[in-house]
């Protein structure tokens, strides 16, 4: 099968392609270069006039696991507001704030997304997670197995081990969980919590393992480097929402030591204590920081206003931060000497002094922040805002007015406290496609999609010129997935169900004896049943292919 | 599929899907189709493993292939106006398949363990709480504290599992605490040490945490009771709980059963929240028999709603009363019951005089013979599939243990669809 889209604006950062109108090819599934003059094309689309973009990708989405089960149960009245209707093609569930997983991928293919990474995938809780994602449609996707708070490691560091058996634990954790990061929430923290510790700053001791966030942060950073695994450790930092919390995260950005290290939803970590109220943005400093340090990259986790629900690894911060729920109800839950999640409703009003001074000060983080290709677009979905929010933030981005106006609406004291009035910057569509592409693929080494140049899987997403960017962003014309239209005008017309992206990176096989004493004498389940085979993955994707992409 | 021997071959670190435990720790003799435990079993193991194991479909009480059976089961289904699908004791692939015939039939889901299930469900959506899991209990808990009724009945190796371990991860030796509530420690439970009971009625349970409450946090009261037992009884529970490193609540809703038992759940909950003012302490609620909250977390993941909830509509209709079998079948709202029980032949369906397709264990035995019966396969015995534990974190992966003939809800199901897509 041979497709020709012919005329669009071509939008492909990765090969430099700002706005070129130019034809492309697809052949089986695949981007190909111009066929041979005699050759038969099967079908033609003719994009004049239209944007075209590789499928974006979103690299950090709460979609599929045990703590977004949890939010899906306490939400009955959220999920009311928006039902979703069966159709002749595609099935009811629920949208909004925590989505049942079909209305998930149905909704994110409508947006023009391909491809959705769990971003906090326990490694007790990895089946489920995968369950889930195996049950959302449309999209490929991917999970980071969480570690940090877990007993093991913290004993291992704790008792001095070498880096050599560190790394052998993370890739067994990679491989058997089948994911394809790994990522580190309240380094350490989670398992404070469970000792009664409410606090764990940067270099403050564990009280049981005497380790702290940044022994954590340097262990796991190494070990994800010296295994060759593409994705930077992800970072979710010590302190989330608390004030003043901007100069832990400035620590975070250099725990490192130079290796490569993502931090996640930075704005919930870019908050300073000066003005009345002790609260202010420290958006200029962490956005200068990630600026001067070329290892580091962040993600926004924009906030937007109206309701939602928080749901996350870092049972210590959500339930220091319970009382604000909204509604009224929280879950915490300390989960198998392993991790923790923590669950609250919570609604983002723009006249909330706290509420509009973080939205100012994502967006602040977003316009300072210099290289594209190191700030990526989220909401940390659900925790900012529905994922459905992103062709509002996408305008906010890239419409200096639009951005004004709303700003005047919020409440006034926040309004005095954010320079992102006077900040001038409007993202271009090209810069659009490196934060939702070409940057995403490229972190997460994933070689064959987020861009459009021959070899590449055949995702793409066609809009409308619209000078509304919300308009334009809402309801593709087309989106293709492995050169198949399954959108047409943001309606799904065929449904798929993606793929799977893992690494498995090599290791000593001498950990998992290890690992099965240590399950054996501790746990209440056996270290082999945490291992999940490809047959099973093949069957929780409705047939997924499992693709395991190469570690350096 | 592996060849069943004639002489018994052994299978170890088996996890058995007879309780909410799921216990992964089996060892197991399979010789053809008998299977016998051989350690770390329990009652409940013995009997679900060592069930029958044969039976052929039937329509109108009269032996059927099991394609006529099915075209039977879709026939009835494609002509009723309001199906429910009810028992729904199966795996994660018998939910989904069952998720999936719902939709497209605009049937109602309802697990057969959904009313005492939702005497948690209500508390978790009205106020929420605060929980932990089995390994936690094993290595951190200082203090448990059983509520009501007799758990090792329906978890008989809770207490073998999390309480009565050698070593912790923080400790070499065991010291936990056990303090009963209601009911005095069933015979023959190997404790750490003597456990403590607190009479009291169960029933009134809700008087006795909202006391514990108030005294955790702190304020005196008047009362002289609560429960049934004197206020200086709750009194000193409420300061050995405050003093525990790490406490924990457990209870099994079956045993809280009475009139809006939901508000005593949630009494405890927010009992428990009190108690993480100034240390750590967590409810257990123990669940997940008969598959039920493996099914209803696929429920979830997929559609936001769990039990109850009706596709009559064409979208989901979640209501936690209207949507209850006994309701439907009371009212003369359903017209069809299709009744899956895939782990106990003894959970057959409620008397109805509404045409029913059952998809059972073999050996169930009716009061009334359904209008379909299909003898499935037990997920773990029979064919592969998963399960959730208790905690709804861990998932495991179930094994086929012996050669069976017998399909899988799952495979039914998906069978029924196909079939009405032809008519």
């Amino acid at each position: 099968m041979l497709l020709r889209l012919t005329g669009g604006r071509v939008y492909d950062p990765a090969h430099g392609v700002d706005g070129v109108v130019r034809d492309l090819f697809v052949r089986d599934g695949r981007m190909t270069a111009p066929p041979a003059a005699d050759e038969r094309i099967d079908r033609e689309y003719d994009l004049s006039g239209r944007i075209v973009m590789a499928g974006a990708i979103d690299m950090h989405t709460h979609i599929g696991g045990g703590k977004m089960n949890i939010a899906r149960q306490m939400l009955p009245e959220d999920h009311r507001s928006d039902l979703v209707r069966r159709t002749d093609l595609t099935r009811s569930s629920c949208g909004h704030a925590a989505p049942g997983t079909l209305a998930t991928g149905y909704r994110y293919a409508e947006m023009g997304y391909t491809a959705c990474f769990e971003p906090a995938v326990l490694p007790v809780n990895a089946r489920q997670a995968h369950m889930e994602m195996g049950d959302t449609p449309m999209v490929d996707k991917g999970g980071y197995a969480m570690l940090g708070s877990d007993d093991f490691l913290l004993r291992l560091m704790a008792a001095g081990e070498d880096q050599k058996l560190i790394n052998d634990y993370v890739a067994w954790t990679l491989n058997a969980t089948r994911c394809i990061g790994i990522k580190v929430v309240n380094p350490g923290g989670i398992s404070a919590f469970k000792f009664n510790q409410r606090m764990l700053d940067l270099d403050e001791k564990h009280q049981y393992y005497g380790v702290t966030p940044r022994d954590i942060l340097r262990v796991l950073s190494r070990a994800v480097h010296e295994l060759g695994v593409p994705h930077p450790l992800h970072v979710h930092s010590s302190n989330l929402g608390l004030p003043g919390n901007f100069e832990s995260t400035l620590g975070t950005i250099r725990a490192s030591e130079g290796l490569p290290i993502h931090l996640t939803h930075i704005q919930f970590h870019s908050y300073g204590t000066e003005g009345d109220r002790k609260f202010s943005s420290a958006a200029a400093q962490i956005a200068e920081a990630i600026n001067s340090t070329p290892n580091a990259s962040c993600d926004v986790g924009q906030i937007l206003f109206g309701q939602t629900v928080t749901a996350s690894g870092d049972a210590m911060a959500q339930y220091r931060n319970s009382g604000l729920a909204s509604p009224k109800k929280f879950v915490i839950m300390d989960i198998e000497c392993d991790a923790g999640c923590g669950v609250l409703p919570f609604k983002y009003r723009d006249k909330n002094f706290v509420n509009a001074l973080q939205w100012a000060i994502g967006l602040e983080i977003f316009l300072l922040a210099r290289d594209p290709w190191r700030v990526f677009l989220t909401t940390d979905h659900p925790n900012g805002a529905p994922f459905t929010t992103y062709p509002h933030l996408i305008r906010l981005l890239m419409d200096r007015s639009f951005r004004n106006d709303r700003l005047a609406q919020l409440n006034v004291d926040a309004q005095a406290l954010t320079t992102l009035g006077s900040i001038e910057r409007e993202y271009t569509l090209n810069e659009i496609a490196i934060l939702t592409r070409a940057a995403p693929a490229k972190l997460l080494g994933i070689e064959d999609i987020g861009h459009l140049a021959p070899g590449a899987i055949a995702d793409i997403t066609v809009y409308r010129d619209n000078a509304d960017r919300e308009v334009m962003f809402t309801s593709p014309e087309y989106v293709f997935k492995d050169g198949e239209v399954i959108v047409r005008d943001g309606k799904v017309v065929k449904v798929i169900w993606g793929r799977y992206h893992t690494v498995q990176p090599e290791y000593d096989r001498g950990i998992e004896q290890r690992l099965r004493d240590h399950y054996e004498r501790y746990q209440t389940i056996r270290a082999d049943h945490l291992r999940i085979s490809a047959e099973e993955m093949h069957a929780f994707g409705h047939g997924a292919d499992v693709l395991t992409h190469p570690c350096r | 599929m592996p060849a069943s021997p004639k002489t018994p071959s052994t299978v170890t670190d088996v996890a058995c899907p007879f309780c909410g435990l799921v216990c992964d720790d089996l060892v197991v003799d399979v010789a053809s189709d008998t299977i016998t435990v051989r350690a770390n079993g329990c009652r409940l193991a013995t009997t679900g493993f060592g069930a029958t194991t044969v039976g052929e479909p039937r329509i109108a009480g009269r032996p059927a292939t099991l394609a006529a059976a099915t075209a039977e089961a879709a026939r009835l289904l494609s002509s009723a106006r309001q199906p429910l699908i009810g028992g729904l004791s199966t795996d994660v692939d018998g939910a989904r398949a069952a998720a999936r015939l719902a939709d497209r039939t605009g049937a109602v889901l309802d697990h057969m363990n959904a009313a005492a299930a939702f005497r948690n469900v209500l508390t978790m959506q009205d106020s929420g709480w605060i929980t932990t899991t089995l390994s936690e209990i094993r290595n951190r808990a200082d203090l448990l504290v059983v509520v009501g009724g007799d758990i090792v009945s329906r978890f008989p190796r809770f207490f073998e599992r999390c309480i009565v371990n050698q070593d912790t991860l923080f400790s070499e030796g065991r010291q936990c605490e056990v303090i009963f509530l209601g009911a005095a420690a069933p015979a023959g439970v190997t404790l750490p040490g003597p456990p403590a009971t607190i009479s009291c009625e169960v029933a009134r349970l809700g008087e006795a945490f909202g006391a514990l409450r108030a005294q955790i946090a702190g304020r005196t009261l008047t009362a002289t009771d609560a429960a049934g037992a004197p206020m200086s009884v709750w009194q000193q529970l409420a300061t050995r709980m405050k003093a525990a490193k790490y406490g924990v609540i457990a209870w099994a809703v079956p045993d809280l059963d009475f009139p809006h038992a939901e508000l005593t759940v949630q009494a405890l909950c927010e009992m428990v929240k009190e108690l993480n003012r100034t240390t750590r302490f967590a409810g257990l609620p123990l669940g997940g028999s008969e598959g039920d909250l493996t099914v209803e977390s696929v429920f979830l993941w997929q559609t936001g709603f769990g039990s109850r909830t009706s596709f009559g509509q064409g979208q989901p209709d979640h209501d936690a009363h209207q949507f209850a079998t006994a309701q439907l079948l009371g009212r003369g709202e359903t017209d069809l019951l299709f009744w899956i029980a895939s782990f106990n032949a003894a959970r057959t369906p409620p008397t109805t005089t509404v045409p029913t397709v059952v998809l059972g264990r073999p050996g169930m035995i009716f009061e009334r013979e359904p209008a379909v019966f299909i003898p499935v396969g037990t997920p773990g015995v029979d064919h592969a599939g998963h399960l959730f534990r208790t905690d709804r974190v861990v998932a495991l992966p179930l094994g086929q243990l012996r050669a069976s003939s017998l399909p899988s809800v799952a495979s039914v199901l998906t069978a029924v669809e196909a079939a009405l897509q032809e008519r």
